[in-house]
């Protein structure tokens, strides 16, 4: 054993492909990360930090002053001056669920009918998107999939974003059913000539129809022996027994209040995607113990008269009423700027660490998935990536290396593939990391 | 109680046919009468502001004869004594529909496919919406239900035309009186009417209000044309109409304070007047609309109070619609006290029974009862040219008057009759003169004693018997044909009673309660009737209501005062010149909306001297490619080319956005068409002026610009299946587009040049503009190989393509960009959206500028477009670029590519104020922009930004109390809705709340 004092520097060999990114090897060797600023995911950092992983799980983060290890023994990687995260966590995507949006052929998010519980995004992801490496690039590296579009749209899977076929890329497999609640107002107009948004009439109806839809699959649940097998209420019963999370889908508060305790009567605690309102009713969200998935921050306030800045400070009002909350963005390409939501409420007064926390074990929490992922510290998946700078602001976000369960993942991708085919041709540079 | 006087009863339709129609044949008795009545002894109004007294007036043969105190009454008159009753002129609507036809499509258009041309067979104009043609004394039919109702409003005749179309026709002058239409047209033509909604028609164009600006502009030109050399070559049966009808009065209808001011500037351009049909939010922005001089043509329409006792629901209603729920009964106010001239109309109103009540809420709003009168008589009638016909009572005019029983604006008024040209028609029967008068009777019935209580409220009796002065039993009462009868129960049986009576007794027979026939009489008591006994309906005159303020934008963080250039220095902050100096930390003035020096240690005098130490300045940010601000429809993609219409004419000053770009360090956008077709519409180049009208926030002497489009949009590839009819549908057609349409407008500035007659055309005038590189395109494109099509379309034709928008892949042709001197604005890091982008990268931007290529980043989104700053440190993190290079690709070069550099997008001396000052490097995702100056005038300021806050807060609160109150005091109440914010942008399906969509939309369409 001896001090560290010298830095062992590896060398990356990047591959030269079209946006095919190979899939990483197992880890093979320890591997130790020497120094740098780590955020550790659970609103602390350190400043000067040695992580070490090996067989894809964290043995050591600490002080690199205070440790000593057989350098000869790991992988070095050399985090001076670099910011090291636990990878981020991106809940309610569509990645790997659509290719090009307008493109029919490669939309597999949405499904025909209104209730549709079995459906299982995991079995349509695709692994060999070309849109994941480019998210990946920018420090995602997990993602929940989730299908669009009806009541209830189907389940939703965690995924890691590397994996050569979706068994091998599942993380937590069908872990929850999407309930997208009414809207309580309706949009009347159409896009050129926009009517007001009035009232739902038939929002009462629209409930209605959910808790019946609720009521006959908890009884089918409850029956020892169903005589006819269905499909739908098979699916639904991992609510009644604890085993599925329910998402509902909703943004209004008086919407979010109303869904909740509607499904308390079913004993389940729902998670809250959208929650735009969510401030407005922060006591009642902490009394009900509910976790939400903020959609989107780097938006426009909901009314006209809001704050303007209401979407980027929202993040602060749930934390500092202690909600436990990640960020969120809704689709799949736009996942490469999941991160700057976070660094959006970090300049409208959200603390730093904690910024970091709503992007992994945040995220973690929400997913149900915290036990083994989403911070830096002994025992968690070895799911880390590395920046030259700080990764919330893009003036110096440029991410180094990545690594999920200890495999090193490939941050190449396709589109610098392609500038680099071009700036070759016209003699040029560019910085494509 | 009311002196009673009258005893005449009318049939409740009609009192006499007063004119015979001549040239119909008789069937029966030739039945003529003059219709010589008299009514005297009344207080005549005939004129807003000329009140006699004990007047009387004289009508024969439907009209005036001789009006006046102390008119002699012609001895075979039929004789009614008015005293104490008020005779007013009968009101006028100029802008009604009575008789009209219900407008009707004249076809139906195909399912989802474009309808090119209209519907109506004939020698009509191209445009289905377009109806000069149109004339109402033709269409024109007596309706007896909807002539009765708009009497019982008080009205005796109105202009009627129908409500359909952009040119909507001809309107006529009609009386609400019975008969024949013969009869009933005082006056054939009065007025034609015009909108910009193209109503029933279901031709495809225009389907923007931009499209109807243009389709007008160039009717206006083809009328003209069709008269000189047209005529010649084709009959056009509703240019003919549309010549005519030019020489009548205009009225424009507009849907909003904005139509209005975008009406006169068509006014202004053909030189013409119009008068203009307002929505009831002139006071939104009166000094403009004072300014145009038009008279109008007002609403009483005042929305009912929200229900707002449910705070989650009340928080959907918007700050503008609270406001104007209370500010609209002000309106005919504020525009009287202008100085406005206008005219009101019921038009617009669900229940038209509620217009005498608003005109009275307007009157408690500070209008006066002479100004209300004027508007209601007078205005209108001068307005149609019909003032020697209706509007006064004065001898030759038609024999259009009401009479009421007190003022006719004052709270209980009651119309009691409206004779429509010598017609009598009886609304309301007057006071029996022999009903008992006010006061405690004795009532006996058989053995039995009463005492009767008799209270009268304006011209209502309540009878009652009251018992020791604790139980009070309601008398059911009728006076009719001269029988009194009463009726009441008494120990829960019924006495019933019939009779006669005169002011102070009364009686005759009827049954008891144990229904035995007795006699009854009533007699009176001389006891006086206690005061408390009766019901004071009669509210305190209440003053006038306590008003929140106007603020200008009419929208939440408006202003209440525009704010003014101060001059203004910025001290020791870190100034991004994006001159040669680079970035220095020095100071900067900003005087006259200019920047004036720049320096260390300036000492120069200033309103505001501002410590930046530690901060960053800059020029502001320009957005190449915007779409917010823009009024009623972004594309016009109803023909491949639409170079006739501008977004420079819907401007939209009311866009919250335009205040939330500004505290993002924006200070101007070029506002842009969509991209639904190759050849789209002009540009609107804008400074964002917070408050300022739509005219004062283009930028003056901006070069003019087109916006073009290439790939999938313009070809409707993602429009669902059954949109393939329009041409082009391929890569293909889109050059055919281009190159045939310059061909046509090379031939059209050859004719034009020759000096030969020719039809001036919008489009031809547009694109002739863009071969003398007069103006330029900036085109929405992604593919390599379009992007170079057009290229070489542009140097056939010998010009330059000045900015592909968007761009993706101008990445790999930059090397051909460059050579043909185009420029490019992209987007950072945008892709996969279509299947023309999944070539795309973010290092464009930076490929782009390495070879010189003049590079922007734009928004093409409202949410984006305040975070552009954002945007350019992306290409520092893509691809490398050096911080100060980067920041100009959203400064320094859309200023480049908008040719708007000699004045904008750097710190310089002479340069246009438009500064920011930043928190941090405004590269920075944490950097906020703190103040933002646009020519020297402070639109934002974080600090100042708090503070409005809390004023809308409390204004909110302010009405949400004020509507409550009215809850309570049993106003009827509308449900919450929200104000919707849409979000106009080229490749996105919107997506707003995330909701679900409960409404069916069409999504097919990017802008």
């Amino acid at each position: 054993m001896k001090h560290i004092s010298s830095i062992i520097i590896i060398l990356l060999s990047f591959h030269f492909s079209w946006g095919q990114q190979t899939p990483a090897e197992p880890q093979s060797k320890p591997v130790l990360i020497l120094g740098g600023t780590a955020h550790l995911g659970n609103g602390k950092k350190i400043n000067n930090a040695a992580i070490t992983f090996e067989n894809g799980k964290i043995v050591f983060v600490g002080d690199a002053a205070t440790v000593k290890v057989d350098m000869s023994k790991f992988d070095v990687v050399d985090g001076k001056g670099k910011h090291i995260y636990p990878g981020f966590i991106a809940p309610n995507t569509q990645i790997g669920l659509v290719e090009v949006d307008a493109v029919r052929a490669t939309r597999d998010f949405y499904e025909v009918g209104h209730f549709n519980p079995s459906v299982r995004a995991l079995i349509a992801y695709n692994t060999d998107s070309r849109v994941t490496p480019t998210i990946r690039s920018n420090g995602v590296m997990m993602a929940q999939i989730v299908p669009k579009g009806g009541r209830i749209p189907g389940q939703s899977s965690v995924m890691m974003l590397d994996g050569w076929n979706w068994e091998d890329a599942q993380y937590k497999a069908d872990e929850g059913i999407h309930l997208q609640w009414p809207s309580s107002f309706r949009r009347t107009g159409w896009w050129a000539a926009p009517g007001p948004i009035q009232k739902n009439d038939k929002y009462q109806e629209q409930i209605a129809n959910i808790k019946k839809f609720f009521d006959e699959s908890k009884a089918y649940a409850e029956k020892a022996k169903p005589e006819t097998i269905n499909l739908k209420f098979e699916a639904m019963k991992g609510l009644f027994d604890g085993s599925k999370q329910l998402y509902i889908h909703t943004n209004f508060a008086k919407a979010m209040m109303e869904a909740i305790l509607w499904a308390k009567e079913y004993d389940i605690t729902p998670v809250i995607v959208g929650g735009k309102d969510a401030w407005q009713i922060t006591d009642f969200l902490k009394e009900h113990d509910i976790k939400i998935i903020l959609k989107k921050t780097q938006d426009l306030p909901v009314r006209e008269y809001d704050d303007i800045d209401q979407p980027f400070k929202t993040p602060q009002m749930l934390e500092d009423a202690g909600i436990t909350y990640c960020f969120s963005l809704d689709g799949a390409w736009e996942q490469r700027n999941y991160v700057f939501q976070a660094g959006q409420a970090v300049a409208f007064g959200l603390d730093y660490e904690d910024a970091i926390k709503g992007l992994t074990l945040g995220a973690a929490k929400v997913l149900g998935i915290d036990d083994q992922v989403g911070s830096l510290e002994k025992g968690k998946d070895a799911t880390i990536i590395i920046s030259k700078g700080d990764v919330l602001d893009m003036r110096t976000c440029v991410i180094e290396y990545a690594f999920i369960n200890g495999r090193k993942i490939d941050l190449d991708n396709k589109q610098k593939a392609l500038s680099r085919k071009f700036t070759k041709k016209f003699g040029i540079d560019v910085l494509h990391d | 109680m009311k002196k009673l006087i009258l005893t005449f009863l009318f049939s409740p339709l009609l009192i006499s046919s007063i004119m015979a129609q001549k040239t119909f044949p008789q069937n029966g008795v030739f039945d003529h009468r003059e219709g010589l009545f008299a009514f005297v002894n009344a207080t005549i109004h005939a004129s807003p502001g000329q009140v006699t007294e004990n007047a009387s007036i004289i009508i024969k043969d439907g009209k005036i004869v001789r009006v006046g105190s102390g008119v002699s009454v012609p001895q075979d008159a039929v004789v009614y004594d008015l005293k104490g009753y008020h005779i007013y002129p009968s009101f006028i609507d100029m802008y009604s529909n009575y008789g009209m036809p219900e407008p009707a499509s004249e076809g139906s258009r195909p399912d989802r496919q474009p309808q090119m041309l209209t519907n109506k067979k004939g020698a009509y104009m191209w445009n289905e919406a377009l109806k000069p043609e149109f004339k109402a004394d033709e269409a024109f039919k007596t309706n007896t239900d909807q002539a009765k109702e708009l009497r019982g409003l008080g009205f005796g005749a109105v202009a009627t035309h129908r409500h359909d179309g952009i040119s909507r026709g001809t309107a006529a002058l009609v009386q609400l009186g019975n008969g024949k239409e013969h009869e009933l047209i005082l006056k054939s033509e009065t007025a034609h009417h015009m909108a910009f909604s193209k109503g029933k028609s279901t031709q495809s164009y225009p389907s923007s209000l931009m499209g109807s600006i243009a389709l007008i502009r160039q009717t206006y030109l083809d009328a003209d044309w069709y008269s000189k050399e047209g005529y010649k070559e084709e009959v056009n049966i509703s240019l003919e109409a549309w010549n005519e009808a030019k020489k009548l009065p205009q009225i424009f209808d507009t849907r909003d304070r904005l139509e209005l001011l975008r009406a006169q500037k068509i006014a202004k351009e053909f030189g013409l007047s119009y008068i203009f049909k307002g929505s009831g939010d002139e006071y939104m922005r009166l000094d403009n609309i004072k300014a145009t001089n038009a008279p109008l043509i007002i609403p009483v329409k005042f929305p009912a109070p929200y229900d707002v006792s449910d705070a989650f629901d009340a928080m959907q209603v918007s700050l503008s619609d609270m406001k104007h729920w209370e500010l609209a009964p002000s309106n005919p106010a504020r525009l009287a006290k202008a100085g406005i001239s206008f005219a009101l109309t019921p038009h617009g109103l669900k229940k038209k029974s509620a217009f005498l009540k608003n005109i009275k809420k307007a009157i408690k709003h500070g209008l006066s009862e002479k100004d209300a009168l004027a508007a209601l008589t007078t205005t209108p009638a001068k307005l149609m040219k019909a003032e020697s016909l209706i509007g006064t009572l004065s001898s030759g005019k038609m024999a259009n008057f009401i009479v009421t029983n007190k003022p006719i604006f004052e709270d209980g008024a009651t119309i009691h009759q409206n004779w429509v040209g010598g017609q009598g028609f009886v609304l309301k029967g007057f006071p029996e003169e022999a009903e008992l008068v006010e006061g405690i009777y004795n009532l006996n019935v058989g053995k039995e004693k009463y005492k009767l209580h008799v209270t009268w409220d304006e011209d209502k009796p309540s009878y009652k018997i009251k018992e020791n002065d604790t139980t009070d039993v309601k008398v059911k009462y009728a006076y009719e044909n001269k029988i009194i009868s009463l009726s009441f129960k008494d120990d829960g049986k019924l006495v019933r009673l019939s009779g006669t009576s005169d002011n102070t007794k009364a009686k005759g027979q009827g049954y008891d309660t144990s229904g035995r026939w007795v006699d009854w009489a009533i007699s009176p008591t001389r006891e006086p009737i206690e005061k408390e006994e009766k019901k004071d309906k009669k509210k305190p005159k209440s003053e006038q209501p306590e008003l929140g303020d106007v603020v200008y934008p009419f929208l939440p963080y408006g202003w209440k005062e525009k704010p003014k250039a101060e001059t203004v220095l910025i001290k020791n902050a870190t100034l991004w010149t994006n001159e040669k100096e680079g970035n220095i930390v020095a100071d900067i003035l900003l005087s006259n909306g200019k920047i004036s020096q720049i320096g260390e240690g300036l000492t120069a005098r200033a309103d505001k001297t501002i410590d930046a130490k530690g901060k960053h300045v800059t020029s502001g940010i320009i957005d190449e490619h915007a779409h917010i601000a823009i009024s009623k429809g972004v594309n016009e993609g109803t023909q491949y080319s639409s170079a006739e219409v501008s977004i420079a004419h819907v401007v939209n000053s009311e866009d919250v956005n335009i205040y939330r770009n500004l505290s993002g360090g924006v200070v101007a956008a070029q506002l842009l068409h969509g991209s639904a077709n190759p050849i789209g519409g002009q540009s609107g180049i804008v400074k964002f002026k917070w408050g300022f009208t739509p005219d004062e926030m283009l930028i003056p002497n901006a070069a003019p610009f087109i916006k073009f489009a290439l790939g999938e949009n313009v070809k409707q590839s993602n429009w669902g299946d059954k949109y393939t009819i329009r041409f082009p549908q391929s890569r293909m057609g889109v050059e055919e587009v281009y190159d045939d349409h310059f061909t046509r407008a090379k031939e059209y500035g050859q004719l034009k040049r020759s000096g030969k007659p020719y039809r001036k055309d919008l489009e031809m005038e547009t694109l002739l503009e863009i071969l003398e590189s007069k103006r330029f395109i900036t085109c929405h494109s992604y593919v390599q190989s379009e992007i170079n099509m057009l290229m070489k379309v542009a140097e056939r034709h010998g010009f330059t393509l000045n900015t592909f928008t968007h761009i993706l892949e101008g990445y790999k042709i930059a090397d051909k960009m460059a050579k043909h001197g185009a420029g490019g604005s992209t987007f950072s890091d945008w892709w996969a959206y279509k299947y023309e982008v999944i070539d795309a990268i973010p290092y464009n931007a930076a490929i782009l500028a390495k070879m010189d290529v003049v590079t922007a980043l734009n928004s093409d989104d409202a949410e984006m477009s305040r975070r552009l700053n954002q945007e350019a440190a992306k290409v520092v993190m893509y691809g490398g670029m050096s911080e100060e290079e980067a920041w100009k690709l959203v400064t320094l070069n859309p200023a480049k590519l908008l040719h708007l550099d000699k004045n904008m997008g750097s710190l310089k001396v002479g340069k246009d104020a438009d500064v920011v000052i930043w928190s941090e490097n405004p590269l920075s995702i944490y950097a906020k922009a703190e103040m933002t100056f646009v020519d020297g005038i402070k639109f934002f300021d974080r600090q100042e930004d708090l503070k409005k806050r809390e004023e809308i807060r409390e204004e909110r609160n302010r009405l949400v109390q004020k509507m409550l109150g009215e809850k309570n005091n049993g106003a009827a109440t509308q449900a919450p809705s929200m104000k919707r914010q849409h979000h106009y942008h080229c490749d996105h399906i919107d997506d707003e709340m995330g909701e679900h969509h409960e409404h069916h939309e069409d999504h097919h369409h990017d802008h």
